[in-house]
């Protein structure tokens, strides 16, 4: 498999690499007091991780080479997972389902109120996974401005409880229905613009959402951010903390599920087809009579639906909020989310937020390279896998031959 | 009047190094079709290199002027070599997939660097040496005009010549343009392609690393995030003056410099980014093939 020739030729990156990270790697200055640090362990690190990794990088860019020419050849093979075929059956499929449910109603009496935090807030990034990959997976529409209908649920729910005492109930449908208006609002003039061009405009849009309000004190009351929000109410009886976050997380626990099955529903229906068939060819999909503007505004409008709620949620969720929540970091998350699991994947998306959610909160050593990580699996995805770990199974009409016997 | 003029010059070098960010990405725009989302973080890790150099160079005592000249090649060198690389993980096993893929590979790319210089450094803003010292000769103005806005405008002009004599008269200036014009068309000329797209990474880069050293020593701080805010700037110039023209570019970055420099200065600095962006998002809205560049017809 490793010819001696490739050895070296990784040898020879790898020398390279140290080459390149030398001047970040190994020197650290300090301009203030005038010292210089060598750091000359990281070269040994470099070169070694670089050799490792520049012989698996052509490893595998050469079986995906070699895969691709198989499947020409085979025509269309049906690539499916594990799990994949597991769900097809549908006994397996209601024994996961059910496990994955009495897990889930059992998880808070197991363990303490700080692991149902975490839980939640994974339960959060999947919903919001969810969400995005409407936008992202389904319609390919790329949103690097997810965050700013986050956003702006957030921050009607924290401005309307601070201002007018509306409860919790009271504003989730608003801060949805207000997000959701921010996506029309929004897509409406940039719709017509070509992938690449929306996706920097969502990005600029989202970057002045969170300067406005970092910037309009009077609004939003700043960077400082509003406190003291109220928690989800409970037929108006008080909760102590702890009842309050296992709350939450039934309430999450419930959201998922809900959004699950609209998402699933709406994925095979008439306007989740138009999606599909928008994401790969929009001209024959507008020859075909779909309606291009309205059935990207749907999708822009419902994606920025679920991340309002959850906006709403997150600010009942830790009771404060401000504008550093909802940086450009935040979107990049859920954008990895969606490409880690698979784009337009729904069991790819769960998997993939419970992976980049739950994994830097377990390995709390490895946390710090949390968004280096993220990078990075953006590339490699991209590069060796761009259908994400469990890709999205398209419909399709199965063909049965009859028998000649029949006939 | 003194104001404005002040407020006008603070403009034009912020657009002068706007355009150097920009001509990356205009370049690598017009040949292969990509954002290059990672070309701030050339920019960011060129600032760094020369951070560290020119300090290392400052405490061995070197004079003033062999420091500029060391910092400044070591600079391009190590932000054209990151260029190269980038191009060669990134995006070149992606050049036949969909325009998104790579797209979202480049924002990943964006998201390593950012990561690998803040573990590998710090989080903290770091002071910047002075490198480009009070020239005498300025003194009379130097309350409207400073030191370095001069000493950037001209090193922006010198690289604009230089970059322009580049694409006109030599090899591979003009296989840059084939390349342009239509890749297959130049592959069957003989042209070898792969080259030319690193060359042009390489140029962009160099370009980028100027542009890092140059507002490092005016701002006289640098961090690990100022690659972001920066290419987005970069690119909004790039934009408005035409994504792939390469005059475009440049004037796009002047109109950029001077608006957002005459907003801050007349109207607010709490939203200067907010100028920024909005007229992105306009320009995007309304004109989107820019000031100078052409409207590019679908073909179906």
């Amino acid at each position: 498999m490793f010819t001696l020739q490739e050895l070296k030729r990784s040898a020879l990156i790898s020398l390279w690499f140290v080459f390149l990270t030398f001047p970040i790697m190994v020197v650290k200055v300090n301009s203030i007091e005038k010292t210089v640090q060598w750091r000359w362990m990281n070269v040994v690190y470099v070169l070694v991780g670089s050799f490792v990794l520049s012989l698996l990088f052509r490893y595998f860019l050469y079986r995906k080479e070699q895969q691709s020419g198989e499947d020409e050849q085979q025509g269309d093979n049906t690539g499916r997972s594990l799990i994949h075929r597991l769900l097809i059956v549908p006994k397996y499929r209601n024994m996961i389902y059910g496990v994955l449910l009495g897990t889930a109603v059992v998880f808070p009496f197991l363990t303490s109120s700080y692991q149902v935090n975490i839980m939640t807030t994974a339960l959060m990034y999947v919903v919001l996974g969810l969400g995005l990959n409407i936008v992202v997976g389904l319609a390919g529409l790329l949103d690097l401005g997810y965050v700013a209908f986050y956003a702006v649920g957030a921050y009607s729910y924290a401005l309307l409880n601070y201002h007018f005492g509306l409860g919790f109930w009271a504003v989730l449908p608003i801060g949805g229905l207000l997000a959701a208006m921010f996506g029309i609002l929004l897509g409406f003039p940039v719709l017509r613009l070509r992938g690449d061009y929306l996706a920097i405009v969502t990005l600029g849009f989202g970057e002045i959402i969170r300067l406005v309000l970092e910037n309009w004190g009077g609004f939003s009351q700043g960077p400082s951010g509003i406190s003291n929000i109220s928690r989800p109410g409970f037929f108006g009886i008080e909760l102590s903390l702890e009842m309050a976050i296992v709350y939450i997380y039934y309430l999450m626990v419930l959201f998922v599920i809900v959004t699950i099955f609209l998402v699933n529903r709406l994925q095979d229906s008439r306007l989740g087809r138009a999606w599909i068939a928008l994401r790969e060819d929009e001209i024959a999909c507008q020859a075909m009579g779909i309606d291009k503007i309205k059935t990207k505004l749907a999708a822009f409008s419902l994606g920025a639906l679920w991340a309002g709620i959850i906006g709403v949620v997150f600010a009942a969720k830790t009771t404060f909020i401000n504008p550093a929540s909802f940086t450009f970091l935040e979107s990049a998350i859920i954008l990895s989310i969606v490409v880690l699991g698979g784009m337009g994947s729904i069991i790819g998306v769960i998997i993939g937020a419970l992976v980049l959610i739950l994994l830097p909160e377990y390995l709390r050593a490895l946390s710090e390279f949390r968004m280096l990580a993220f990078g990075a699996i953006l590339v490699c995805m991209m590069v060796f896998r761009p259908q994400g770990i469990i890709a999205s199974i398209r419909r399709t009409y199965t063909y049965k031959p009859r028998n000649r016997d029949e006939a | 009047m003194d104001y404005f003029i002040e407020l006008f010059f603070s403009g034009l070098s912020r657009g002068a190094i706007y355009a150097l960010i920009a001509l990356g990405y205009t370049m690598v725009y017009g040949i292969i079709g990509l954002i290059n989302f990672a070309h701030g973080e050339i920019y960011m890790i060129g600032a760094f290199t020369s951070f560290t150099v020119a300090t290392i160079l400052t405490i061995l005592g070197l004079p003033l002027l062999a420091i500029i000249v060391l910092t400044g090649i070591a600079a391009v060198v190590w932000s054209a070599s990151y260029g190269y690389t980038i191009e060669k993980i990134a995006y070149k096993p992606l050049r036949h997939a969909p325009r998104l893929s790579a797209l979202i590979s480049a924002i990943g790319m964006s998201m390593f660097l950012q990561n690998y210089v803040l573990l590998a450094q710090t989080s903290d803003f770091l002071p910047f040496p002075t490198l480009i010292p009070d020239f005498a000769f300025m003194e009379p103005i130097a309350h409207i005009v400073g030191s370095t806005d001069l000493v950037i405008l001209i090193t922006t002009t010198v690289s604009m010549i230089f970059l322009m004599v580049l694409i006109k008269y030599t090899r591979i200036g003009k296989a840059m343009r084939a390349t342009a014009q239509d890749r297959t068309m130049a592959m069957l000329v003989g042209i070898n392609v792969n080259r030319v797209i690193s060359a042009t990474f390489v140029i962009g880069s160099s370009m980028a690393a100027i542009g890092g050293l140059l507002i490092a020593s005016h701002i006289g701080q640098i961090n690990f995030y100022i690659g972001f805010l920066a290419g987005i700037k970069a690119f909004t110039a790039a934009v408005l003056g035409g994504i792939g023209s390469i005059p475009g570019a440049v004037l796009g970055s002047v109109v950029l410099g001077l608006t957002e420099s005459f907003a801050t200065g007349y109207v607010s600095s709490d939203y200067e980014d907010v100028f920024a962006f909005s007229l992105l998002v306009l320009i995007l809205i309304f004109k989107p093939s820019g000031l100078l560049g052409k409207a590019d017809t679908q073909k179906v």
